[in-house]
């Protein structure tokens, strides 16, 4: 299985039930019945009685994260709303051998907060302050519920945002873009979360509390802060995050350029990357996308483009000029037909709406889709592009290329009509087939959704046995007993041979047949 | 060592790498000599260099050329060195896709000229020259740019490592974009080869600017500085750097260096200069000592610290050091980035261990009180003695078990690093 599944009409899954291989990742109810209770006297105790749920109704609620294909009910819902009230519970989960889940707003498209039908899954929706906004630092301390676009909302008022932007940002939180390393259309420039978190307070599998960075870079000792960013909830949970704050530009200048073809596109997108300007965003949508954006949100984008390419300059004023000069010429170098500037804030609106929408806006023109999302060198774009495109020709699975041109991350949208038998397979097979074309460019598989469930069998087309051991290595430290989102990112755990504490069964995986002690 | 198990040792490196050498007085680790030199020419060799480590049971300090072996603490013991000089290949560049991918012991010179053909740079300044990606990966060494383009965390993108028991691993890969598994490269930037070799390193570059200048102005006290720095980095300006620089004679200079285009860049010259008030003026090139670690002035080793703290921690900090030195007559040189709360200091040579230990604990206190932290990053023997160089380090428990996986036998580089790691 691979990528997103999104379903215009229905919120059901879109292939029936979980696939096998998801069985082995997410447990079996029942298994540890005792260790659940157990958790959930720990939980009661020290949280409200809403904080803690367990009636099998309300638990389903939680039973998928934004990859709704795949679905398993927690045994339990706890949601604290302090960091002790967390560490108590996930203490509860390390003492009784009961695996845990965080979960933020459950936006996530990779299945990383997918819950164990043995394990507790933790809310940290409670967890919604921002606690400081500092200027004089240029940073702000906040729980990891805060939704991501709040930050920006809050440090406006100061003159400053927080740069980071996944086109979930209205929902999405903080703490789930720190597990998933989210990207955003303005990471071109700006940088993926790993460069704006520049602290966090972790609660580790074992329930202790740890400072990892702070206000001030450089932090003596090893840059744990930095394996722990992105590692899919497999460490711990972050229960704050210091965050940079990014100067609010002086400029901004959002371009919609259109293009007859992908191929012209992806050549301007090159010689702009070459003059050595560095645009904020450089984003590509082809005809398919185009046509499915002006369905569901009449964005205006130009008649017969072939693609268009949605370009944002800013910084100061006096060099955005100079770059939006060096931009128009690059484009009409390259074959643009139509190069419009938004003049105001509404119409900027306008153009990223276009942008913005395009993934649900796929809903208008096919009953089902798969969002993937893969990683390619900015140079093989024409050749990946004419790739994907002979895939869709040859399968006649129909592919609507969404994609952040400027740093090679593609989101191609594979078409289908889940009542047509044999559409899904042959839309999973185009999906799986483009990621390997990534990988076969040198590219990787996930560029900002995140292994989860999702990729984790595709984790070893892109890196051998022994660099997954390494990075296993890392989990085990921080995890010996893998408890903390137990099944994500590895397809094969790692035992982790003497660990401090005495364990009182036998590993759980190797108690399941899954695994050999070595 | 004792000669039968050295020679033991010597036999089986000499079968994992071509060259093999007995060690000589330069090849004194901070004053701890090895036995054994081995210069593999690959990632390949080194896996095979470390098998071999690992069955006679050395103890390994990696090494580039040197620049920076004195920084951190003394290892425990060294047996062996291996020597990356000989990977000095810089092995692609990518110029359309701004990526460059080099073996561990390239000069960080040679990459910039590599890239430099194309117009482009790694966003990394040289404050050790002669340094190599290596040896600026593993002490996570930065300059002025920082401000602008973060460090050597904001810049590698992949990293292929040689693990203790000689597993070869890699992590990230070519392309800027990329979360798939654990961000091992950021795990050893800054792990002063304790975690294991760094072999080979691919890096995100940037376009070097068409047109740099920059704006100074005199400041002397540690509010006045920092109150500069607080102008600078609020206003619309985009600094590529702010740096302080503060002489024993209390005389300071703030400098910001502005990068861009021509005509942007002198549009933000001339509002900087009138952000920052009296006596500022523009130059084309960078004032003396721009982004050169205080304590390289001279040619005796003085102690060198790195100070960090929040931005508005940056008056407390600055005062605090100043004070500590003056109390005890030591004459002291900061320069560092204020634009991101990150300075170095240099306490001469000659200083007396008390004065040194006393300025450290003194200045640490309040380092600490505004989030940052205080390390002793060279000095004399006898400094490094009798101060604690990297200070208390939170999580402390967890780098150890992070350790524990990576090297349970305490082979690489024991000692040098936090906590006697």
């Amino acid at each position: 299985m691979s990528g997103t599944h999104g379903t215009a009409t229905t919120a059901g899954p879109v292939l029936g039930d979980t696939p096998p291989e998801a069985t082995s990742a997410t447990g079996e109810a029942g298994d540890n019945s005792a260790g659940i209770a157990a958790v959930g006297r720990v939980a009661r105790a020290v949280l409200p009685v809403t904080g803690v749920i367990a009636d099998p109704t309300q638990l389903r609620t939680y039973e998928c994260d934004g990859l709704a294909h795949y679905r398993v009910t927690p045994a339990l819902v706890v949601l604290p709303e302090t960091t002790e009230q967390l560490a108590a519970v996930v203490r509860a989960c390390a003492e009784h051998g009961v695996p845990f889940v965080a979960r933020g707003s459950g936006t996530g498209l990779s299945g990383g907060a997918l819950p164990r039908a043995d394990g507790v899954l933790l809310v940290t929706s409670r967890m919604r302050t921002i606690r400081e906004v500092r200027r004089a630092d240029q940073r702000a301390v906040v729980e990891p519920g805060v939704i991501n676009l709040d930050v920006t909302r809050a440090a406006t008022p100061e003159g400053y945002y927080y740069a980071p932007d996944p086109s979930s940002q209205q929902i999405c939180s903080i703490g789930g873009n720190l597990a998933e390393n989210s990207g955003g259309a303005h990471c071109l420039k700006y940088g993926f979360t790993s460069n704006h978190v520049l602290g966090t307070e972790l609660v580790t599998p074992q329930g202790d509390v740890v400072q990892l960075g702070g206000l001030a870079p450089d932090a003596p000792g090893y840059d744990l802060l930095g394996t722990v960013v992105g590692s899919e909830g497999t460490l711990g949970i972050a229960t704050t995050a210091t965050v940079r704050l990014v100067r609010l530009p002086e400029e901004v200048r959002t371009l919609l350029v259109g293009f007859a073809t992908t191929d012209d596109a992806g050549a301007a997108t090159s010689a702009i990357i070459g003059s050595g300007v560095l645009p904020a965003a450089i984003e590509m949508m082809d005809a398919l996308a185009i046509e499915a954006a002006e369905a569901a949100v009449h964005c205006g984008y130009p008649d017969g483009a072939g693609a268009v390419l949605v370009i944002e300059l800013d910084g100061p004023a006096a060099e955005v000029a100079h770059e939006y000069a060096e931009v128009e010429r690059l484009c009409n170098a390259h074959g643009a037909f139509e190069l419009r500037l938004a003049i105001d804030a509404t119409e900027r609106a306008l153009i990223w709406r276009g942008r913005k929408s395009a993934f649900a806006a796929v809903g208008r023109i096919s009953p089902d889709y798969i969002v993937q999302d893969g990683v390619i060198p900015r140079t093989a774009l024409p050749e990946v592009l004419r790739a994907i495109a002979e895939l869709s020709a040859s399968s006649g699975v129909r592919v609507a290329n969404v994609f952040h041109a400027g740093d090679g991350n593609l989101h191609p949208l594979v078409l289908f009509d889940d009542a047509e038998p044999g559409a899904g397979e042959a839309a999973e097979k185009v999906s799986g087939a483009i990621l390997d074309l990534c990988i076969s460019h040198g590219g990787a598989i996930t560029g900002e959704h995140g292994v989860g469930v999702d990729k984790a069998a595709y984790m070893p087309k892109m890196f051998t046995d022994d660099d997954l051991d390494t990075m296993q290595l890392v989990r085990c430290a921080f995890d010996p007993d893998n408890i903390s989102n137990p099944g994500k990112i590895f397809p094969t755990p790692r035992l982790c041979g003497e660990v401090p504490g005495k364990r009182k069964h036998a590993h759980p995986l190797v108690q399941a047949g899954l695994a050999d002690a070595f | 060592m004792t000669t039968t198990s050295l020679d033991a040792a010597r036999t089986a490196l000499a079968s994992a790498c071509a060259e093999v050498t007995d060690a000589g007085p330069d090849d004194a680790v901070d004053g701890v000599s090895p036995a054994l030199v081995a210069r593999p020419g690959s990632t390949a060799e080194t896996a095979e260099v470390l098998r071999a480590a690992a069955s006679a049971g050395l103890t390994v300090v990696p090494r580039g050329r040197g620049t920076k072996l004195s920084w951190g603490r003394p290892p425990e013991r060294v047996d062996l060195v291996v020597d990356l000089s000989r990977m000095s290949a810089v092995i692609d560049h990518s110029a359309g896709d701004l990526i460059v991918e080099t073996q561990a012991g390239a000069l960080l010179s040679d990459v910039q000229s590599t890239a430099a053909s194309a117009g482009q740079r790694l966003a990394l300044d040289e404050p050790v020259p002669g340094s190599t990606i290596g040896g600026v990966l593993a002490t996570n060494s930065s300059g002025p740019i920082r401000v602008g383009f973060g460090t050597a965390r904001d810049l590698l993108i992949g990293a292929t490592v040689v693990r203790a028991d000689g597993v070869l691993a890699k992590a990230g890969g070519r392309v800027v974009k990329n979360v798939a598994g654990y961000d091992l490269g950021k795990l050893v930037i800054g792990s002063f080869g304790t975690l294991a070799v760094i072999t080979e390193a691919v890096f995100r570059l940037h376009p070097v600017p068409p047109a740099r200048a920059y704006v100074t102005v005199p400041f002397g006290t540690a509010t006045d500085a920092a109150r500069l720095v607080q102008q600078v980095v609020h206003a619309q300006v985009v600094p590529a750097a702010v740096e302080v620089d503060w002489r024993p004679d209390g005389a300071g200079t703030l400098g910001v260096q502005l990068a861009g285009t021509a005509a942007g860049v002198q549009a933000r010259v001339a509002a900087a200069r009138q952000l920052l008030g009296t006596g500022a003026e523009a130059a084309e090139e960078a004032p003396a000592g721009w982004g050169v670690l205080p304590w390289r002035d001279g040619a005796e080793q003085a102690t060198g610290l790195k100070l960090t703290c929040a931005l508005s921690g940056l008056a407390p900090v600055l005062d605090a050091l100043r004070r500590a030195a003056d109390e005890a007559g030591v004459p002291l040189t900061v320069r560092g980035s204020g634009g991101v709360g990150v300075l170095y200091a240099a306490l001469p040579a000659d200083t007396p261990v008390e004065a040194v230990a006393g300025v450290v604990a003194r200045t640490r206190a309040v380092c600490t009180e505004h989030g940052g932290s205080l390390v002793v990053l060279d000095g004399p023997p006898q400094v490094k003695a009798a101060v604690d160089t990297w200070g208390p380090v939170p999580a402390i428990d967890l780098m150890r078990r992070v350790k524990g996986q990576f090297d349970p036998e305490r082979r690489l580089a024991p000692g040098r690093f936090v906590g006697g790691i």
